[in-house]
């Protein structure tokens, strides 16, 4: 009896936690503990979400003139970016099931890179929303979109009446509140990555145990799905009006 | 008065030396530590502290309410004293009372595990409640708050100067502790079972969890979200809420109630389920319509997602939802008493003694059964629009979470003692204890409801000399009612050194908590059990212990 015992515990990884019967259901929990995590986030977000939608009826106009004064070309390098910080962060998932610890540690270097050069880009954004007084509440003139200025190369927009111009302070308050709750996740995903990293070149990845990074895969993934339905709703969704 | 308790000869007995108390020394070893029990004695010390705090602020509004004027204190000290009253109890006392330490101390060993999934988070969750419960104190000690525990816009974001960032921020933190909290549940009892345990197989204390975690994990992210534009609104003067600006301070109410509604269920449900373990222990019968009140809980969490709007009849939404909310008010009201039905019915022709838990799940079912039906009363439009904002509604919900949730908070506390400890409580004083809390808490609260019928509004601290006869009864009522909870107080901490010694399964109760000696192992089992017998069953009790008998002859 006793010798079965022993034998049984051999074949668990010494990172099986006690508490676990087997490897399979550690794993298991781990990922379903992550989903479960990710639908609260959805729940979180869907907040923001259903603000919008409502607002977006109410103040039409001034949903569209407000998408118009974001600049499509940083946005889409944005999208851009991110996605192909979820590709690399995919592949350093990859490359930790395959063991290649190198291949992690680059992998997980050049997500972060992205993750930076996205909020480089976003910080761009908030600084030009500044300068034009689009922050609502601490700095914002509504009269921009009362009297619109004629952008070199391109036509002038008709102005909107002046309580509609007021209520796009309503769309950069979502605007504000989506893409800053979005770039907090990736602060906080960042600050996970450098973690990582330091484990990793430690090694501490080498012998398979590797939940914490596919879970965390998960979580990048979910940031970036994130901006992918805040991408065509704030900046593209009525740019042909 | 003929009793089940079934003690072990007293002069020979002894605590287990090796346990999950003994096992470590050192406050390190509490403080880092990842055991479920560990956690869920962590969380008992900080919620009874807590609780007494919310008592006594309970207290000074009884007493500012025993005479029609406002003499006690100002009338803003007033607001800032129920607010804070309101903030404690709910989220720092209700929300947490029952799952965070029964639920975290049984649930694992009932489903045949050794611990929680992540013993970390767990650990994580009891430091995020203590992170919010210091912020609370911090805003308290501050100067308070003084918005009411539903944060109103745009009173809070624009009107008041008190220190609702540092509330708001609390409250957040310590929503993430009960997202995780829920969050481990959840995946326990789906991973965790042991073999044979299967979903039918399974305590009602389980599923009732395990409904009231789906609300918490879906609910309280919709809180977080409100409350950070309730900060952002209030800090930098983003307008989502602010009318001025075109935002809507009715969104603010309709994702405020979107969590709070389900949150008075994540603050009922695993009260049910402790009522449920114990009605079943003390009429020695299995749950009738065991998947009934199973599929009761189920149905709870997912109703009471749809209901929220009930809170805002009079708020100006359409006539036509209202009619609509109306109806699904009614509906959750259903399987809620499916459950009270079914307990009664367990009763019938049980083998009934009166221990004090039963004592506490009796007062349970009769004033939870008052306030379920109070509140069909406010679910019907009509009527609401005469008792909202009454002093009937401030009756409605304490008959349903002091004397709902608090009575099962107790006799689960009551119930499971031995098994946490290793000790009796003195039975006598606290079946006394049992029934000064019951009289006490219908004097206090009873007198509430013809208030509010008379139109006596909520939250205010002068009120028309009227009043003053029932008002007196109320506070009247809290006295003795404070008498109650203190009791329970000092003996549990009296029994810690002088209780009798109680045994593995003092009560008879089948239960696989009850199978494994109090206090338990660290580790729960010595060796994961395989499941058989069905929840409930005590012919199959009886086989176990006429089989021991028969080995040890
Ligand atoms: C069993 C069925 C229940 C029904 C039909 C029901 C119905 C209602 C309704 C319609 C209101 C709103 C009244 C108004 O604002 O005009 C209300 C308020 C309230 N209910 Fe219930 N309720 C039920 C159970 C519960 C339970 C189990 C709890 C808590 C454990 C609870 C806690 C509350 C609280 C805290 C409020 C007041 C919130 C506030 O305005 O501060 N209710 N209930
Ligand atoms: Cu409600």
């Amino acid at each position: 009896m006793a010798v079965v015992h022993e034998g049984e515990h051999h074949e668990h990884p010494a990172y099986q936690r006690h508490h676990f019967v087997s490897m399979e259901q550690q794993k298991e929990s781990a990922s379903f503990g992550m989903w479960l995590f990710l639908l609260t986030e959805i729940m979180f977000f869907g907040g923001m979400f259903t603000a919008y939608l409502i607002y977006r009826n109410w103040y039409y106009p001034a949903f569209v003139a407000g998408s118009h004064t974001l600049s499509i070309v940083l946005g889409t390098t944005n999208t851009a970016v991110l996605i192909t910080s979820s590709f690399t962060m995919a592949m350093g998932v990859w490359c930790a099931e395959t063991r290649k610890r190198g291949g992690l540690i680059l992998s997980i270097i050049l997500t972060l890179i992205l993750g930076l050069a996205f909020l480089g880009i976003k910080s761009v954004e908030y600084h030009e929303k500044w300068v034009q007084h689009h922050v609502p509440g601490l700095r914002f003139d509504a009269m921009t979109f009362v009297h619109p200025k004629a952008e070199p190369g391109q036509p002038v927009e008709p102005g909107l009446p002046l309580d509609m111009a007021q209520h796009t302070e309503i769309y950069f308050s979502l605007y504000f509140a989506m893409t800053g709750m979005h770039a907090l996740h990736m602060i906080i995903g960042m600050g996970l990555l450098v973690f990582m990293l330091v484990k990793a070149m430690r090694g501490a990845y080498d012998n398979g145990n590797i939940a914490f990074i596919e879970n965390f895969g998960l979580y990048w993934h979910f940031v970036d799905i994130v901006w992918i339905f805040l991408f065509p709703l704030l900046y593209l969704i009525s740019r042909h009006q | 008065m003929s009793s089940i308790v079934s003690l072990p000869d007293q002069t020979t007995a002894r605590i287990p030396k090796r346990n999950y108390l003994t096992n470590e020394n050192g406050i390190l070893s509490w403080l880092l530590t990842g055991d479920h029990k560990r956690i869920a004695m962590l969380y008992l010390i900080s919620i009874t502290f807590f609780f007494f705090i919310g008592g006594a602020l309970a207290g000074l509004i009884r007493l500012e309410l025993l005479t029609p004027q406002s003499d006690l204190m100002a009338t803003d000290t007033y607001n800032k004293v129920f607010s804070m009253h309101g903030i404690i109890m709910i989220f720092l006392f209700l929300v947490p009372s029952v799952p965070a330490t029964l639920g975290n101390f049984l649930i694992p060993i009932m489903v045949g595990a050794k611990d929680l999934a992540f013993p970390k988070i767990n650990l994580l969750s009891w430091y995020l409640y203590l992170a919010g419960g210091s912020l609370t104190l911090w805003a308290m000690i501050n100067g308070g708050v003084d918005t009411g525990w539903t944060f109103t816009t745009p009173l809070s974001t624009h009107y008041v100067n008190t220190n609702v960032v540092t509330t708001g921020l609390a409250i957040f933190v310590a929503g993430f502790s009960s997202i995780f909290t829920g969050l481990n549940f959840i995946v326990t009892i789906h991973r965790m079972r042991a073999p044979g345990m299967t979903w039918f197989k399974l305590p009602l204390f389980v599923w009732s969890h395990y409904a009231a975690s789906i609300l918490m994990v879906l609910g309280t992210p919709v809180l977080a979200i409100a409350i950070v534009l309730v900060l952002l609104e209030r800090t930098i003067g983003i307008g989502v809420f602010d009318p001025t600006k075109g935002g809507d301070p009715i969104l603010f109410q309709h994702l405020f109630w979107f969590y709070s509604h389900p949150a008075v269920y994540i603050m009922i449900l695993p009260g049910m389920g402790v009522i449920s373990e114990v009605i079943s222990t003390f009429s020695r019968k299995r749950v009738f319509g065991y998947s009934a009140v199973a599929f009761s809980s189920v149905a709870i969490a997912v109703f009471g997602f749809f209901v929220w709007e009930h809170h805002m009849f009079i708020m100006g939404v359409s006539n036509y939802s209202t009619l609509v909310f109306s109806l699904l008010t009614m509906l959750v009201a259903v399987p809620s008493s499916i459950k009270i039905f079914n307990w009664a019915f367990t009763l019938y022709k049980g083998s009934i003694t009166f221990e004090t838990p039963m004592l506490y799940a009796f007062g349970f079912m009769g004033l939870f059964t008052i306030g379920g039906l109070t509140g069909v009363f406010l679910g019907a439009s009509g009527t609401d629009i005469h008792l909202t904002e009454t002093y009937f509604i401030v009756a409605h919900f304490h008959f349903v979470m002091v004397g709902g949730m608090l009575m099962a908070f107790l006799a689960g506390i009551h119930f499971w003692w031995p098994k946490m400890t290793g000790r009796m409580y003195p039975e006598k004083i606290s079946q006394l204890a049992a029934v000064v809390t019951f009289i006490g808490f219908n004097f206090t609260f009873f007198p509430q409801f013809l208030l509010g019928m008379l139109g006596m509004p909520r939250r205010y601290a002068a009120y028309p000399p009227e009043f003053q006869v029932l008002n007196v009864f109320s506070t009247a009522g809290a006295t003795i009612l404070g008498v109650g909870y203190l009791l329970p107080m000092i003996y549990l901490v009296w029994s810690l050194k002088y209780g009798k010694i109680a045994g593995a399964n003092p009560w008879q109760a089948t239960g696989l908590e009850w199978q494994i000696q109090s206090p338990p192992l660290t580790e729960n089992f010595v060796e994961i059990p395989v499941v058989t017998q069905d929840a409930y069953d005590y012919e199959w009790l009886e086989r176990q212990k006429e089989h021991e008998v028969t080995q040890v002859g």
